[in-house]
């Protein structure tokens, strides 16, 4: 199938040899955003039953809520993922309309920690009202 | 930015499609959207700081201004998660090669971009519907 070692497809050999293009990690990004878009299929249509069964509730009935095993797991994985996904999106958006490199390279570095940090406040939050979630009622 | 490479040709070339708009509303609801997020650890947090921090995150979100902007984050996410399906069955190369280019024939997701956006709209208005049944209409 291949003419050549490492040679796929209409790949040029020489491209592979000297490692340009997207032979290493060009497709990680992309990838990444199909496979994060997949699991917010499902989570985000259960997360649009779950804050609207919510609409008119009391406080302790949403603690009771978020603190049930099942919906306290699935806010932990759509938290993550809603911070990964939309941390992939807004790196874009900023390599596509910001062109001055210092502000570019300032961005890039407090969206990463930013979305690390709002995952990491949202698990813990969760996490919080589930483990002592019985202390309010 | 200057440059002597020959560049693609910009924008205003190209015949106007409904991708065109497709592409920038899911940019647009994708750039709103984060700021949601925002809004989810925020009301995760205040579940979590206790009756004080809830009462002030309801209070903002049950104001008029504040619906008008839930409403539309939820067109947002319809929005972004229809097309994005969409984008995903494209991405799968569905009605995408040659035998649809002979320009005698309008490609399927030409149609189906148009549709994307009716369901969109279509399904946040079904939501809002379902929510002022299940509140009793004493929301906003």
């Amino acid at each position: 199938m291949s003419a050549y070692p490492g040679q796929e497809g209409m790949r040029n050999p020489l491209k592979v040899a000297l490692g340009l293009g997207s032979s290493q990690s060009g497709v990680h990004h992309w990838w990444l955003q199909r496979v994060t878009a997949v699991a917010l299929i499902p989570l985000s249509i259960w997360f649009l039953f779950f804050i609207g069964g919510l609409a008119d509730a009391s406080y302790p009935a949403v603690l009771a809520a978020v603190a049930q095993p099942v919906h306290a797991i699935f806010l932990i994985v759509l938290s993550v993922t809603l911070f990964w996904h939309g941390a992939l999106g807004l790196q874009v958006i900023i390599e596509d309309y910001v062109h001055t490199r210092w502000w570019e390279v300032t961005l890039q570095i407090a969206l990463r920690f930013g979305a690390i940090l709002g995952a990491l406040a949202c698990v813990l939050a969760i996490l919080a009202v589930w483990l002592t979630g019985v202390a309010y009622n | 930015m200057a440059t002597s490479r020959p560049l693609s040709p910009h924008l205003g070339i190209y015949r106007w499609r409904v991708n065109m708009l497709q592409s920038t509303l899911h940019r647009l609801t994708g750039l709103f959207l984060s700021a949601g997020v925002l809004l989810v650890a925020w009301a995760l947090i205040a579940a979590a700081a206790g009756n004080h921090a809830w009462q002030i995150f309801t209070g903002v979100w049950l104001s008029v201004p504040g619906q008008v902007l839930l409403f539309l984050w939820t067109w947002s996410l319809l929005f972004h998660l229809v097309n994005g399906i969409h984008h995903l069955v494209r991405d799968m190369g569905l009605n995408y090669g040659p035998p649809r280019r002979d320009r005698t024939h309008n490609p399927v997701y030409w149609s189906t971009g148009w549709l994307v956006i009716v369901a969109s709209v279509v399904l946040t208005v079904i939501v809002w519907v379902l929510l002022a049944l299940h509140v009793g209409g004493g929301v906003a």
